[in-house]
């Protein structure tokens, strides 16, 4: 670890120049980014997983280093590529599908029930 | 077959590199698919939220369609799909950052001490104190870098330019290869079809930065001198040991500003920039341009690669967001700099026929993305413009 500087403190420096709101409320702007540290927390959390499988499959027994030491093959690391891929989409499915829902204008549902009430 | 970015393990390692634990891989990794999500998987909900909403209500309420791309993004930022979009991809910048640096800064005596092996005592990295930052450097933290690429940790340390090549990977998703270096060997490809045989003797970089783009031409054109310079010694520092360890011994990096190059006139055979004017200022960018041509051969080439510039026939919903990363990623200097005519400025430089050109990252296909292939990420691709100029020999 690196001396004579506090690491921890000084990776989480903010970079200069005012950064842009993008909500009404500044607490929903910290809370998204919370959310999203949180996000790619539980994928590496993931991750760290599916190494532990894999080696536990080859080598039926794991030490730390090992885990570290870890470097997926192509084909490895396309299927991690691909559950990180399915996972966002898990957990960012409100925000696509709003986008779906934009391409075509829809009635609300009490609409339709008044509509279909009168069918 | 599902296309998903290569693992950060497939990153390539040379002398310099920071070692990433086993998480620090798999947040890149998370980020690399996270900003493929944003733009390849749900970019283009912005084109639809402007076609469907935001350009309706513009012309209900002007009665008229937005002007230019600023009015756009006055209308877009009222838009919650693209504030929630804006937000997620600002996050996504900022996490890269956080990443990168604490991987970074926590193996920094280790980079420091690396550094200094392949740099004490080396006539190939030239460090001039004197040099200062431009304030156009100094006003923000360009790409939300914190620190930018002056800043140091402690004096002498090398800690911007290690954070600045680690995390390139997580933006791109591996899409300028396994070096950061699909740019310079692109160029190498462009030269060698050019004008097959071409030797230059001299060739010179302007804000190399860690030198991912002139390292290929280096060992490209190993009998050429090349130099290259940047304002930002930590940048220069990293990259200098970086290049040294890949071999390019043919190169020295320079601290010098691009607005006053030490040079003598008619010096290089080919001066160049990749990545580099969009983060000048109004009046720096023909200053640079002029110095460049001052010390270029007659008969020599110069070649600036960039996002292509807005022109009239670009559609302004395209111009807008193109200029994402000017007012969310600090780069202040970019919508204006895309504005300008670069041709125009190059002409009253001094060279009377500009080329553009298109060129895309060369990278090693079986691994990386295949640039051709991949969804336009609007000012972020590894697709580039090319703009360049032989000067007149008389
Ligand atoms: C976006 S980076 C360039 C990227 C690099 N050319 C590459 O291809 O990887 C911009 C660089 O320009 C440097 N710079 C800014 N103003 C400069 C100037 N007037 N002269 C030389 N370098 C400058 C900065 O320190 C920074 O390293």
């Amino acid at each position: 670890m690196t001396e004579g500087i506090d690491w921890i403190d000084r990776a989480g420096a903010r970079a200069k120049g005012k950064r842009p709101a993008y909500f009404d409320a500044p607490e929903q702007d910290r809370t998204l980014s919370i959310v999203l540290a949180l996000v790619a927390e539980v994928s590496a959390l993931r991750e760290r997983l599916d190494t532990v499988e894999r080696l536990l499959d080859t080598n039926g027994t794991i030490r730390r280093g090992d885990i570290e030491a870890y470097v997926p093959d192509a084909a490895a690391g396309r299927e991690r590529g691909v559950l990180v891929k399915a996972y966002i989409a898990r957990v960012m499915r409100g925000l696509t599908q709003e986008m779906e829902a934009m391409a075509t204008p829809e009635p609300s549902v009490e609409q339709v029930s008044r509509e279909l009430r009168d069918l | 077959m599902t296309d998903v970015p290569p693992p950060y393990t497939a990153v390539a390692r040379h002398g310099m590199s920071p070692t990433p634990d086993h998480d620090e891989a798999a947040r890149f990794n998370f980020l690399a698919g996270f900003n493929k999500y944003l733009s390849a998987g749900i970019g283009g909900g912005n084109a639809r939220t402007y076609a469907t909403r935001v350009l309706p209500g513009f012309v209900a309420e002007h009665a008229r369609e937005p002007a230019d791309r600023f009015e756009i993004r006055r209308a877009m930022n009222r838009d919650p799909w693209h504030r929630f979009w804006s937000a997620c991809k600002r996050n996504s910048m900022e996490m890269r950052q956080h990443n990168g640096r604490q991987m970074v800064l926590r193996q920094l005596d280790e980079l420091d001490g690396r550094a200094a092996q392949y740099n004490a005592g080396r006539a190939t990295l030239v460090l001039d104190p004197a040099v200062e930052v431009p304030r156009y450097q100094r006003a923000v933290d360009i790409h939300c870098m914190p620190g930018s690429y002056h800043g140091e940790e402690r004096a002498g340390d090398v800690s911007a330019g290690a954070n600045y090549d680690c995390g390139i990977f997580a933006t791109t998703g591996g899409g300028l290869g396994a070096l950061n270096d699909g740019g310079g060997a692109a160029l190498v490809e462009w030269a060698r079809r050019e004008r097959p045989g071409w030797q230059p003797q001299r060739i010179l970089d302007i804000g190399a930065t860690v030198g991912h783009n002139i390292v290929p031409l280096a060992l490209a054109f190993p009998d050429a001198e090349i130099i290259a310079i940047d304002t930002a010694a930590p940048v220069l520092r990293y990259g200098h040991a970086r290049a040294q360890s890949l071999g390019a011994a043919n190169l020295r990096f320079v601290q010098m500003s691009g607005e006053a190059i030490g040079f003598p006139d008619g010096y290089f055979d080919w001066v160049q920039t990749t990545m580099f004017l969009h983060e000048l200022s109004g009046t720096a960018l023909p200053r640079v341009i002029a110095e460049g041509v001052r010390v270029l051969k007659p008969g020599g080439l110069m070649l600036h690669l960039e996002q292509p510039q807005y022109s009239d026939e670009m559609p302004l919903y395209e111009q807008f967001i193109r200029d994402w990363d000017a007012f969310n990623n600090n780069e202040p200097f970019w919508s204006a700099m895309h504005g300008l005519d670069l041709k125009k400025v190059m002409r009253d430089a001094g060279l009377p026929d500009v080329f553009v050109t298109g060129v895309r990252a060369v990278v090693d296909e079986s691994v990386f993305p295949d640039q051709s292939k991949q969804v336009e990420d609007h000012g972020r691709a590894a697709v580039w413009n090319a703009y360049g100029a032989w000067k007149p020999t008389a």
